[in-house]
């Protein structure tokens, strides 16, 4: 008895001091190690290209994200990031229903392209029911139709040193103090030429609305949603990524999410 | 590995006898797996934050209601706003902690508070970056520790319960509720078990839910979504496994502490342990 009493005891002691170490875990201590530029955030931002690599090697290049059927529409795509751009560029694209909506496709191609709206509808399309995730960490299913980016480039005839194909898009961006900057995004030529990479113009059976990125948004399947640049003004096939903002790739990129966002 | 090896055992100069406990392979991935599960629960919870609510199902309703758990600073009809945690329905007030913590003077708005949380502020972008980082630092410590035990026999004579563990259990819970317990240097039933547990269900059912999030590997792997029923069910279970794993270190370190901290320690660090003289004079069942 006399040992179960001190063993008690000594537990309750004991346990005291663990408890005491808890509150540790408030580590603000940390913050600066994993601020944008120092080396720390560096070392576990490069974790990323290797996802990307192994991601890469895991998924064959034309392997389809799951579609769902029509039953598992349930809701209107929720609408995220810009959804109301005010830029006049666009208002007034906007106000005459987009017919004076040209697509510009330029950069490392034989042949640049000015597309208007019908000239996209006209060309071979695909509709697809997917899973929009996004990087929040909510999913939303809806029903895209849009022509393949893969059909697009090819009318371009695009060169063999073309390494990524970026979107410029019309919504500007607010960067704090220092103003505000357009959108873009860019994904590498397997996610270009993947056959569920449209840039879509339909959603839910009807004309894609302003909330959802009028008159055209990118889908990337296999990636999260900050990666579907909506309100497209120019398509760009280039070799590097360098020349564009911060030269990591898009907009959220520059703030520090990571290029690559299949996961 | 954890077995006692005659050849390894040590009189010490007091009279002690001490054995090899744990190999090397077992020390390294707990280490490695304490820091990583640090960090991932941290840089988790931040990335809870982005959008603080749980689902079943493919999808998130927001035009229908498939919620199963929820965050939020709610304002009352008096103006003030109070932290709202609801669980299947049933709503409770915890300012304070989540949904609205900070001092009194500046009020944060935010499901888990500053200091459950990496980075402190909020930072979604950075959460991804440590969370994704000590991901492979999990992962590969696991696939490392499962090789390993597989081929060394760890995991067949140490961790799987046995029919003799099964039938040890009353007795083992009995004397853990009397806080007695046996330094053989042996794994009793309960410790089998909720190493199992852990090992062998909530480390893989944690590295396979975070997968089924993956847009990317929901189209290498489509059956990651019908193992766990869809993406957000898979986070679902993501959430609540990083709750029993919680559970699970504050037993682990309320044992530590209970077993002899000391021993416990070295044990885990040097591998050498002590035992009881009595169960080498043949006193123990």
């Amino acid at each position: 008895m006399s040992r179960l009493l001190l063993s008690r005891r000594r537990f309750l002691s004991v346990a005291g001091a663990a408890a005491s170490t808890v509150p540790l875990a408030g580590c603000n201590a940390l913050d600066a190690l994993l601020a944008d530029g120092h080396p720390a955030r560096g070392l576990l931002a490069s974790a990323n290209a290797l996802t990307y690599r192994m991601q890469r090697l895991l998924i064959p290049a034309d392997r389809l994200a799951p579609e769902f059927p029509e039953s598992e529409i349930r809701q209107g795509q929720r609408p995220n990031g810009s959804t109301d751009p005010n830029d006049p560029a666009y208002l007034a694209l906007r106000d005459t229903a987009f017919s004076g909506y040209r697509l510009s496709v330029t950069g490392l191609i034989e042949r640049p392209q000015q597309l208007t709206l019908d000239e996209l509808r006209n060309m071979p399309s695909r509709t697809q029911i997917t899973r929009h995730d996004c990087v929040e960490g909510w999913s939303c299913i809806a029903k895209w139709t849009g022509v393949p980016l893969a059909s697009v480039l090819d009318e371009a005839r695009v060169k063999s040193d073309a390494r990524y194909v970026v979107f410029h898009c019309f919504d500007s961006m607010s960067l704090g103090l220092a103003g505000s900057v357009a959108y873009y995004e860019s994904i590498d030529m397997i996610d270009a030429r993947h056959p569920q990479t449209i840039l879509a113009y339909g959603l839910n059976g009807a004309a894609l609305p302003v909330a959802n990125g009028a008159p055209l948004r990118v889908r990337i399947e296999r990636q999260l949603g900050y990666k579907m640049a909506k309100y497209i003004r120019a398509i760009e096939v280039v070799s590097s990524l360098a020349p564009f903002g911060r030269g990591r790739g898009g907009y959220w990129e520059d703030l520090g999410y990571d290029w690559y966002a299949g996961i | 590995m954890a077995t006692i090896e005659t050849e390894a055992t040590s009189v010490t100069p007091k009279g002690r006898l001490t054995i090899r406990r744990h190999g090397l392979v077992t020390r390294l991935t707990h280490w490695g797996w304490a820091a990583a599960l640090f960090f991932l629960l941290l840089s988790g919870l931040q990335i809870f934050n982005a959008h603080p609510a749980l689902y079943i199902g493919q999808q998130s309703g927001f035009a229908f209601d498939n919620s199963v758990l929820s965050i939020q600073p709610i304002r009352h009809q008096n103006g003030e706003v109070r932290g709202m945690t609801t669980v299947l329905g049933r709503s409770f007030d915890t300012t304070g902690v989540l949904g609205v913590s900070g001092s009194q003077e500046q009020r944060a708005f935010r499901a888990f508070p500053a200091w459950l949380t990496v980075p402190s502020y909020h930072d979604l972008a950075t959460g991804r970056v440590v969370h994704f980082f000590f991901a492979w630092v999990f992962a590969a410590a696991y696939c490392l520790w499962l090789v390993a035990s597989l081929l060394n026999g760890h995991l067949r004579r140490e961790i799987i319960p046995g029919w003799a563990d099964v039938r040890a259990l009353p007795r083992t819970i009995v004397e853990h509720l009397r806080f007695r317990f046996d330094h053989d240097g042996r794994y009793n039933s309960l410790q089998k078990l909720s190493y199992a547990a852990v090992l062998l269900v909530f480390f893989p059912v944690m590295i396979l839910t975070g997968l089924t999030m993956s847009p990317g590997m929901d189209a290498a792997w489509p059956w990651l979504l019908d193992l766990f029923g869809g993406r957000q069910t898979a986070r679902t279970i993501h959430f609540v496994v990083m709750l029993l794993l919680v559970g699970f270190f504050i037993v682990h370190i309320f044992m530590v502490f209970a077993a002899g901290p000391i021993n416990e320690m070295r044990s885990m660090i040097t591998g050498r342990y002590r035992v009881d003289r009595r169960h080498e004079e043949g006193k123990a069942p």
